[in-house]
């Protein structure tokens, strides 16, 4: 970080010997005080940061959180597990499947359930998908803020398709809830994996163009090249994760540190920065892309006919078809959805790599079927802790680019 | 006994009151007057480094006597381990070392934990409410006598007569 002197900037100095000789009257200076937000468009949602200025450098950023909180950690002590799954999908209204992933990988700890095969290699493939969309919508908003429009219809152009897929999949296109304690909700169709395997193929030469737009565009580099630079022992400190954290030459990811799902069968790497600073985590999310292909690519080949959700009784739902057949299993589904399952008491972590960062739940649980305490990790929460450091020195127009780099949510930030 | 919490309890004897070990999930509650220097301590140990803090949160339990409990998790990049660090405080006293010189990031966190829980924190550097208003008077939204469902406000309102049609 180096502070640039403006050249064109005449300095008045008067000789302290003559001040007679000074003709221009004292001037003044004093650090201005901006608040960016709450509505500003490149907030990411409503945000609001107070901004101490000197010139045009930023001195120090106070960022002022809370304007969509909903109190959902307290909404989950009053329901039960089952429930708490469509309040997921509301944390991170761009990325819903991911979130309803870490969920129920975390009731799932707690309740002690392997799931079947099949339904961890449709929830690695739905989730890889999510990645896509995080990260193409990511490459878009980032791009549109720092000045780059086009990449913008071209990611969402592609980020439509998938959100397609999605509506086909489970009937919503954001708000999904397609995950279930102990496997999926339905099935793929046959035309679902066809449409799948036609867009792995369209989708590489794609990310390929996004990068022409960017790779040799003036802008871009100087907006990201350099910019918001946090060194490796920081960036852990701050408890960063995800990209913003692999930027700065970590190579810290839950699916490969603590493997689950399908992950530890596909064969991917993970792709590490350098410099730590905004063109490198860049880099890191437009590598990710291919990387997801690859993953779904191998899930595809690998899968298996086979059950889609744990059989156990007291805790996980029954088949749809049977609860409008079967007298037990429509007892099941009432007795599951009323009063919930009953979870031992006990207390677990459990951590989830969405593409934001490390989305994690802490479940205490005292027995019965409601969460005694329910605490989400938020990527995007963590990371504006971070925003005072990272933003020290540079220019105001840089504020917009650091929001961008978090890869921000307010839903999440403010849960 | 896990190798770890028996490091922890070599190091400082008689600081942790309890280890469970639950899921793969290691759980320590130390004493409150010894929670600083464990954290410091397991940051800094050449063997463990735990540099990366994962989440710190807070559980209310209002029929103990030290009513609410800290939650601290970090992880060691170097060796994979997570350890989960807790610690009491009774509600006529609480306050917690701040854990902020250790870990940056817990600036945030435990700001958080003092908007949701009212538990304050000795040495944190801007202790302010976080995600309700500054302003915001009614007390701690994460405690358990908080309401869920408001406060009977609602009721007290006078409807007006449903206009005649």
């Amino acid at each position: 970080m180096t502070r640039f002197e403006d050249q064109r900037t005449t300095v008045y100095k008067v000789d302290p010997e003559h001040p007679e000789d000074a003709t221009l009257p004292t001037l003044r200076t004093e650090e201005l005080l901006l608040n960016m937000g709450p509505q500003h468009p490149s907030t990411h949602g409503v945000l609001k940061v107070i901004l101490e200025l000197e010139g045009e450098r930023l001195v120090k950023s106070t960022p002022v959180m809370g304007f969509l909180h909903r109190g959902v950690e307290k909404l989950a002590e009053e329901g039960t597990y089952h429930q708490f799954i469509p309040h997921t999908d509301r944390l991170d209204y761009v990325c819903a499947m991911y979130n309803n992933f870490a969920y129920c990988r975390a009731v799932e700890k707690l309740m002690n359930i392997t799931v079947p095969d099949r339904a961890e290699y449709l929830r690695t493939i739905v989730a890889e998908i999510q990645r896509i969309i995080g990260h193409q919508f990511w490459l878009g908003t980032q791009a549109l803020d720092i000045g780059a429009m086009t990449v913008f219809f071209y990611c969402f152009r592609d980020r439509e398709i998938l959100l397609d897929w999605f509506d086909e999949l489970c009937g919503a296109r954001l708000t999904t809830s397609w995950y279930r304690i102990g496997g999926v909700e339905r099935d793929f169709t046959p035309s679902l994996f066809a449409k799948l395997k036609q867009f792995l193929d369209y989708f590489p030469p794609k990310i390929d163009e996004y990068v022409i737009f960017l790779e040799k565009n003036r802008i871009w580099l100087a907006r990201t090249k350099g910019v918001a630079v946090i060194s490796a022992e920081d960036a852990l400190s701050f408890g960063l994760s995800g990209p913003t954290l692999r930027g700065s030459g970590v190579d810290y990811d839950l699916r490969k540190y603590e493997p689950y799902s399908a992950y530890p069968k596909c064969e991917f790497s993970v792709p590490v920065g350098k410099n730590g600073d905004t063109y490198d985590r860049y880099w890191i999310r437009v590598q990710e892309l291919y990387e997801s292909v690859k993953i779904i690519r191998q899930c595809l080949e690998q899968i298996q006919d086979g059950p889609i959700m744990a059989d156990v009784p007291s805790v996980t739902l029954p088949p749809k078809e049977r609860v409008f057949t079967n007298l037990e299993s429509m007892i099941q589904q009432f007795k599951l959805f009323s009063q919930g399952f009953n979870a031992p008491p006990g207390e677990i972590y459990c951590g989830t790599e969405a593409h934001k960062g490390e989305l994690g739940f802490y479940i205490v649980s005292t027995g019965g079927g409601k969460p005694y305490r329910l605490k989400i990790r938020a990527p995007s929460f963590i990371h504006m802790g971070a925003f005072d450091h990272m933003s020290k020195g540079y220019m105001i127009a840089d504020a917009v680019t650091i929001f961008g780099t978090y890869d921000i949510v307010m839903g999440e930030c403010d849960r | 006994m896990n190798q770890l919490a028996q490091r922890i309890e070599e190091t400082f004897p008689g600081a942790s009151t309890k280890v469970t070990e639950w899921r793969g999930d290691l759980a320590v509650t130390v004493k409150r007057e010894a929670l600083h220097d464990i954290g410091k301590f397991l940051r800094d140990d050449p063997a463990m480094r735990f540099d990366y803090i994962v989440h710190v949160s807070s559980v209310d339990w209002p029929d103990d006597e030290e009513r609410f409990e800290v939650v601290y998790e970090v992880y060691s990049i170097r060796t994979r381990q997570r350890i989960r660090l807790k610690t009491r405080v009774p509600e006529s006293d609480c306050i917690v070392d701040s854990l902020t010189d250790i870990w940056k990031g817990a600036d945030f966190m435990e700001r958080e934990v003092y908007d949701m829980m009212g538990i304050r924190f000795r040495n944190h550097p801007d202790l302010r409410r976080i995600l309700m208003p500054d302003e915001y008077e009614e007390g701690y939204p994460l405690r358990k006598d908080f309401p869920l469902r408001g406060k009977g406000w609602r009721d007290t309102f006078e409807f007006l007569d449903e206009p005649a049609r």
